[in-house]
């Protein structure tokens, strides 16, 4: 119980951020008419794409000798890539259907 | 210094991500949107590679980095590029499952790390070591992506007819003693010591892969769309496990962003679809469809068909016709040809619409793109309530291969899985001409009342076919 109360405290400022952008996450999409919902899932299927950072992170720490982790990080940055770039260009790939009808 | 703009870029990359997300949820400005959060992500990668320090020490092995981004950003491209529209769920939800097995490997890389940094004292416990608040955070980074991963796998398969339902009495005991083992085998290795810790770490990765796989395969095709977004927030809280793990602002907003935006969006996905979350986990349709087989069981009286010839005589001649496109249209890859015939109509004079269904195609919003994508004119695109006002007015009701979507029984039968889904009221008009290929149920695997009613024709076919046919048809009247 103490550990848990100190881990709190300790990290509140994440705490919050939590909290907060669970909020932001739903009040931001809270109106969305149902034909966006593909585009919108796919948008956000790209955004948290964002754990490359972690994957950069990691490969980048490993000790230039020490193979088992170099090969975990090379593969987390090919698959952390694959979801930024193609959740991107498949999202614009469908709205760029949506603009054609102007 | 560039500790502080690494900052910056993270704070940028932020606020870009929910700006993103807020313009992706408004017609107008969504392409512009992704872009920003694109350009946000951009910015939050290039300023990780070059200003991110960790304990005064540069990062290293860039050509390791650089080779995983290109490697990634080329095959990426062009598997997006080269899908076709009507497979664009499936490498959706395959992208998903790359970013869950991401952050399960980054926790695994961790969890390594931490075994490396003590093994020269096997005996401490592995509790000793770090505080539970961050293992906590690496087990549930390794449990959630890898049940994203598997779980969206399943799905890419089940979408494109590599994987069949699947499910056996008392799945959900299992796949509960499954979830159980999972946390069961991340309790046990913290427990462990540094020295055995191996083995449990192992296990947890087995039981989660497992897991994913159980959890979707009983989960019959039509709710895939749902099973997707809610894998795609799971992701979201997976990325944020490792935000937390590396105080990276930016990884936690996004994830988490994502995580919440994800769960809402699946929650107005099932609305859209008329049916609860619960429902679709727990899964009346696919759970062997006991509801499903006493709809289908039900007597039925005899369908008409039509042949081609009539059929474009009634509709050469109709003044107003209404176009009900539905997956067997997307299948068949069929939508220019779709579009073809409406202009070879609307140049004899016929006025012809398209009623699109929340859930048309596989996905809310799917049938709107691919239609958009043949060049059919926005306003040509009635929703749901319009086209219901409209029917009475038409003369020929054209539904290619759609089904669900037009049950009646949705309305009628209270005993029927669809009940309560809302509905295009095709009977209303004076015509109903039914596109399928054959007489099979739809997804939802029950049978539909429309096809027995006298004012309903079948014409059998394969869409794209017969459409083709019915152009050279009406041309040559």
């Amino acid at each position: 119980m103490e550990s848990i109360l100190n881990w709190v405290s300790e990290n509140q400022q994440i705490i919050y951020i939590v909290i907060l952008m669970i909020f932001v996450g739903i009040e931001v999409i809270g109106h969305v008419p149902s034909v966006l919902h593909t585009p919108l899932m796919s948008g956000a299927n790209a955004i948290h794409g964002v754990v490359i950072i972690g994957a950069i992170i990691v490969m980048g720490k490993a000790e230039p000798d020490n193979y088992f982790a170099l090969v975990l990080g090379f593969l987390a940055v090919i698959l952390g890539t694959l979801n930024v770039v193609g959740g991107f260009v498949v999202t614009d790939r469908m709205l760029e259907m949506f603009k054609k009808k102007k | 210094m560039e500790l502080n703009l690494l900052t910056i870029c993270y704070l940028i990359a932020s606020v870009t991500f929910i700006i993103g997300l807020k313009m992706l949820s408004n017609p107008a400005s969504a392409r512009k949107g992704n872009l920003v959060a694109a350009a946000g992500m951009t910015i939050a990668i290039l300023g990780t590679i070059f200003l991110y320090e960790s304990e005064g020490q540069k990062l290293h092995n860039y050509a390791w980095i650089f080779g995983g981004l290109l490697i990634g950003a080329v095959v990426g491209t062009l598997a997006a590029k080269k899908v076709k529209m009507t497979a664009m769920p499936e490498m959706v939800s395959l992208f998903n499952g790359m970013g869950g097995a991401c952050a399960a490997l980054i926790s695994a890389a961790e969890f390594y790390h931490i075994y490396e940094l003590h093994k020269a004292s096997p005996d401490t416990a592995f509790a000793d070591i770090i505080p539970m608040g961050s293992y906590i955070t690496i087990a549930a980074g390794a449990i959630i992506g890898t049940i994203s991963y598997t779980g969206s796998i399943i799905a890419w398969g089940k979408l494109n007819g590599r994987v069949k339902d699947f499910s056996f009495k008392g799945q959900h005991i299992v796949n509960m003693i499954v979830l159980a083992l999972t946390l069961a085998a991340a309790v046990f290795a913290y427990r462990s010591t540094v020295g055995t810790i191996y083995l449990p770490f192992i296990l947890i990765g087995f039981f989660a892969f497992i897991y994913g796989i159980l959890f979707v395969m009983p989960i019959g095709g039509a709710d895939m769309p749902v099973v997707i977004s809610l894998l795609n927030s799971f992701t979201g809280v997976a990325a944020a496990c490792g935000g937390f793990l590396y105080d990276n602002k930016a990884m936690l907003t996004g994830g988490i962003l994502v995580g919440a935006a994800g769960t809402l969006l699946t929650i107005l996905m099932c609305k859209a679809m008329n049916r609860s979350l619960t429902n679709v986990l727990i899964g009346s349709f696919g759970g062997g469809g006991t509801t499903g087989a006493a709809g289908g069981k039900k007597e039925q009286g005899s369908h008409k068909e039509i042949s081609l010839s009539d059929t474009a005589m009634v509709m050469a001649y109709a003044n107003k016709v209404m176009i009900v496109p539905g997956y067997g249209l997307a299948v068949a890859q069929a939508q220019h040809t779709c579009h073809e015939l409406e202009k070879i109509l609307e140049d004899k004079g016929v006025e012809v619409k398209y009623a699109i269904h929340p859930v048309a195609g596989r996905m809310p919003g799917h049938m709107n793109v691919l239609l958009a994508e043949a060049d059919v004119p926005y306003e040509k695109l009635l929703e749901m309530e319009q086209a219901n006002d409209e029917f009475k007015t038409c003369d020929v009701v054209l539904i290619l291969g759609a089904n669900d979507v037009v049950n009646p029984a949705a309305k009628t039968d209270p005993a029927s899985p669809i009940y309560g889904m809302p509905i295009l009221d095709v009977e209303l008009a004076k015509t109903v001409i039914v596109n399928k290929r054959s007489m099979k149920p739809g997804y939802a695997g029950i049978e539909n009342d429309l096809f027995f009613q006298p004012k309903t024709s079948m014409l059998f076919g394969d869409a794209k076919k017969v459409l083709q046919d019915l152009c050279a048809e009406v041309k040559s009247i």
